[in-house]
């Protein structure tokens, strides 16, 4: 690597400094939820640990937590099937409508998610509810699902335009079928961006609250939608930022995995 | 609409029933237009029966609690199992939300603000209620009873929970005179230009005329949700003019909290709850009922009409409407309770109710009550029509820029 | 695909054929007709076009904020971090992707507060923090999108083959001359890929101006104002950041940098 001495210097420093402004907010999550105040005011003037204890024993939340696993999880396993079928649909195959099928998966990440979260809301009403299918959990991995593609799709897709086409159309001519060149040639070279996409649709999944809102019926609860509907009652409010910086320990466990899986590939 | 009237709510509630007779009783909603409000008949219920095993409810935060947030309010469990109804709730944000929530049919009873109410009714979203099968209806605090927004056409639609006052709170470090006004939120030559707060609903449009109507008489507004096009043209002037030295607009209560005691708002408009919070927090706040009065809101608790679980609903409201239930829903969302027996009992209910003066009917009397605008003029006039809550929401949109 | 298509795009259209109907102004509920009056609102009302040009402005700063931040963040990454810290530092990108949307707007809204943090640091500098406003929601929104801007730019970077770069300094360009002409090229898509992310989902937000906007009002505001109330409206505002993505992939595809996806 040919960086210049200051170039990297300057780079190694606008790194930390980028660092910081990254984990700075999250410090001060963490550092509120030992604040008596209910408010979150600063600077901090007592110090309590009486939030924790009380998050601790909160039923809540905990159901809040499952129900958005179960969530991320399934819409991500959606959105990685179907992502990867479309990315490979558009980088492999000439058809008509091309773009506008690119475009299509881009947008439920570029409405406004109240709209896209009305729209759903409105289908299943009239349309699935006479079905037998109400609102309900299924409606949320739905609505999730749907921008969760993107992001599956767009970490695919800029992959696959730089995998050498050679090598598969090598390992067709010899002889490997259409799943064995996938498994063996295809699969490896896009895991890490699968991965990557995976991991964006699952915590994008894990945060989403507007579409949620409209798609939920009562009873299933997220926890995005149990931090915003525990933020607006003050008594609450710092319990949130407990739930916080426990999520953010903990949060580092699937990121951690995912760095060990992708961190080393080379292609 | 060619009666006379007086300028009384009572009359205006009966040139709503008026209306409503006029227009028959069939549920589309195609003739509803502009020609007057049509409400969806439904029948009122006659009994309650057996508990359905559930309840889905829309509600502000606090009014429904079961303890998994904060052990100490929890007054679902005790509900849950006395009449095997398994509480569901869904805390609204907005009223305009649970009008929207509550449109969808998945819930079952509503905590709705006086902005909501009238929407609901109208809208045939939620169901005539028979009083009789609340047991823990009647007594309540003189003020809240049969009032316009929850009361049409002889039918009670909403048994009251409780209701509280916009006052003009004040950081008192930066305000060391205490203001007997709203003159310092709405003036250009505010000396607290850029630090004023303002509610972010149009429904704070009737906090600019009420303050018109005692500053620009000439405007001959009598009820702040009664505006024709030129008295709401003048409003919007006033909030454009307050646009330009407020600092922020809040719509919940911990955004409120932390604006006003940190002093990044000096003053502005808040409720009671803001300021004990704030006080606790050790905030130098504090409020006021100023000269000109305020604008208030009234909740009350609704059931739908495509509910699916009508015995459950009606158990839920009555419980929540005893002495004990509603003392703690006032006291957990910071309010006052719309049950007299709410305020006696203990200590805490008494001194609860005094803050919050809940059965002071003279402060309430300077109070106007937040009632969804709509075309027929509720302070009594025929020769106008005045303008709606969509307008009014136009409005706000142009206010905000 | 079949649902995705089927669902989604029956439900928009659904919502969109909304958009020429009209609204019973009192129980707000949605009459079927065919009127152009919400489209002529959206026109000839001001504040609708000083709110869309405001938030297509923020989503913008917010975009160019997040690509000066990852370009230099994801070179040094990929090309002079050791793959200890590289590690540590891809953890570290992405992790505040789980601390909670709300959490953090919330954060950030102290930190802009009076006498707030912001206001606490630059106080030795005889600054005075910027407060609540536009410049907040640029730096909330940027904040909040930076690791999809930042995760892709890092990818692309670590694609780049060390010996491109060799190559390119063997032949004489300084630093800055590779990455110009070398590494730029190849980051295009990964830049457009994020873009599309910060842009859009900028576009779509609300409530982020509502916690540290102070009186900044968004293209979501105006919709989720009216989406209960007069949901023509909401849903013939909705189709300007439709019309603005769409624009925004157009440019993309006609600079040629779709082509390299």
């Amino acid at each position: 690597m040919q960086l210049s001495r200051t170039a990297k210097f300057s780079l190694g420093a606008f790194a930390i400094v980028a660092m910081a402004g990254i984990y700075l907010p999250l410090l001060l999550v963490i550092t509120n939820s030992f604040n008596a105040t209910t408010s979150g005011a600063f600077p901090i003037q007592d110090w309590t640990t009486k939030w924790w204890v009380a998050a601790w024993h909160n039923e809540g939340v905990r159901e809040a937590l499952w129900t958005s696993i179960k969530v991320a999880s399934i819409a991500t396993v959606i959105a990685l099937v179907l992502g990867t079928m479309i990315s490979f649909a558009l980088a492999r195959y000439e058809f008509f409508g091309k773009h506008t099928v690119n475009l299509l998966v881009v947008l439920p990440i570029a409405l406004p998610g109240i709209v896209t979260g009305v729209a759903f809301s409105n289908t299943f009403k009239h349309v699935f509810e006479p079905l037998g299918i109400g609102l309900g959990m299924l409606s949320v991995i739905v609505g999730h699902a749907t921008f969760c593609v993107v992001m599956v799709f767009n970490n695919v897709q800029a992959r696959l335009g730089r995998v050498n086409r050679g090598l598969e159309e090598a390992a067709m001519d010899m002889g490997a079928n259409l799943f064995t060149t996938f498994s063996q040639v295809t699969f490896p070279a896009i895991r890490s961006a699968l991965i990557a996409g995976g991991l964006l649709a699952f915590a994008l999944s894990f945060d989403e609250i507007v579409v949620t809102t409209f798609t939920t019926a009562p009873g299933t609860e997220t926890l995005p939608i149990w931090i915003f509907n525990n933020m607006s009652r003050p008594n609450q409010a710092p319990v949130v930022n407990v739930i916080a910086a426990v999520l953010i320990v903990f949060s580092m466990i699937p990121v951690y995995l995912s760095q060990k899986l992708t961190g080393d590939d080379r292609d | 609409m060619k009666h006379t009237k007086r300028l009384s709510l009572a009359a205006a509630g009966a040139s709503l029933a008026l209306v409503l007779a006029g227009c028959g009783s069939s549920g589309g909603d195609a003739g509803a237009q502009s020609s007057g409000i049509e409400v969806p008949d439904f029948p009122v219920a006659e009994s309650v029966g057996d508990s359905e095993g559930q309840v889905n409810i829309v509600a502000w935060a606090g009014f429904v609690e079961d303890g998994s947030t904060n052990p100490d309010a929890d007054w679902v469990t005790d509900f849950e199992q006395q009449t095997k109804c398994q509480v569901n709730r869904k805390v609204g944000a907005t009223s305009d939300e649970m009008v929207q929530l509550m449109r969808t049919g998945e819930y079952d009873v509503v905590s709705a603000s006086g902005d909501a109410s009238l929407r609901l009714i109208a809208g045939g979203d939620v169901q005539p209620l028979n009083t009789d099968l609340i047991p823990n209806f009647g007594n309540l605090v003189e003020g809240l009873k049969g009032q316009l927004y929850d009361n049409l056409n002889g039918k009670t639609y909403g048994v009251p929970i409780g209701r509280g006052a916009n006052v003009l709170m004040y950081n008192t470090e930066s305000v060391k005179q205490a203001p007997d006004s709203w003159a310092d939120t709405w003036e250009s030559d505010s000396p607290y230009k850029g630090k004023i707060m303002a509610y972010d609903s149009p429904i704070f449009i009737a906090d600019a005329a009420l303050y018109l109507m005692s500053t620009r008489p000439e405007l001959g507004i009598t009820n702040p949700y009664a505006l024709d096009e030129s008295q709401l043209a003048a409003a919007v002037e006033l909030l454009k003019q307050q646009n330009e030295i407020a600092g922020e607009y809040w719509n919940d209560a911990l955004k409120a909290v932390s604006s006003i005691s940190t002093g990044t708002a000096s003053l502005g408009t808040g409720w009671q709850v803001v300021v004990n919070l704030a006080t606790a927090d050790g905030g130098k706040v504090a409020s006021v009922l100023p000269k000109e009065g305020a604008t208030g809101w009234s909740d009350t608790w609704m059931i739908s009409s495509k509910t699916k679980n009508q015995n459950c609903a009606y158990k839920w409201i009555d419980w929540a409407s005893s002495a004990e239930v509603n003392a703690q829903i006032a006291q957990n969302f910071g309010m006052a309770p719309a049950n007299k027996e709410a305020c006696e009992g203990t200590k805490e209910n008494e001194a609860h109710c005094e803050t919050f003066h809940a059965t002071d009917e003279e402060y309430y009397k300077q109070v106007w009550m937040w009632t969804t605008p709509v075309e027929q003029c509720i302070d009594g006039r025929t020769d106008v029509k005045c303008t709606n809550y969509q307008q009014w929401t136009k409005a706000w949109t142009e206010v905000k820029g | 695909m079949a649902w995705l298509g089927v669902l989604y795009i029956g439900s928009l259209l659904l919502l969109f054929a909304t958009a020429f109907w009209h609204t019973d102004p009192f129980t707000s509920k949605v009459i079927p007709g065919f009127t152009l009056e919400n489209f002529q609102e959206l026109v000839v009302q001001e504040a609708y076009r000083n709110t869309a040009v405001r938030t297509i402005g923020i989503a913008l700063a917010v975009t160019i904020l997040c690509a000066a931040l990852a370009l230099p963040l994801g070179l040094f990454m990929a090309k002079v971090a050791g793959p200890k810290l590289r590690a540590i530092l891809a953890i570290g990108i992405t992790l505040p992707l789980w601390a909670g949307y709300l959490v953090k707007v919330f954060s950030w809204r102290i930190t802009f507060s009076q006498g707030g943090p912001l206001d606490w640091v630059l106080a030795p500098l005889g600054v005075d923090g910027m407060g609540y406003g536009q410049p907040a929601v640029v730096v909330t929104l940027a904040y909040l999108w930076f690791p999809y801007m930042a995760v892709p730019v890092y990818t692309a970077f670590r694609q780049i083959p060390d010996n491109l770069f060799n190559a390119s300094a063997d032949l004489g360009a300084k630093s800055w001359g590779t990455i110009r002409t070398v590494a730029l090229p190849l980051l295009k898509p990964a830049l457009i890929a994020g873009s599309i992310f910060t842009f859009s989902l900028s576009l779509g937000d609300y409530i982020a101006a509502q916690f540290v906007g102070g009186k900044t009002q968004m293209i979501g505001t105006v919709i989720a104002q009216n989406i209960n109330l007069n949901p023509p409206l909401a849903a013939a505002f909705g189709l300007v950041p439709i019309l603005v993505v769409v624009a925004y992939l157009f440019l993309a595809r006609k600079s040629g940098a779709l082509d390299a996806l």
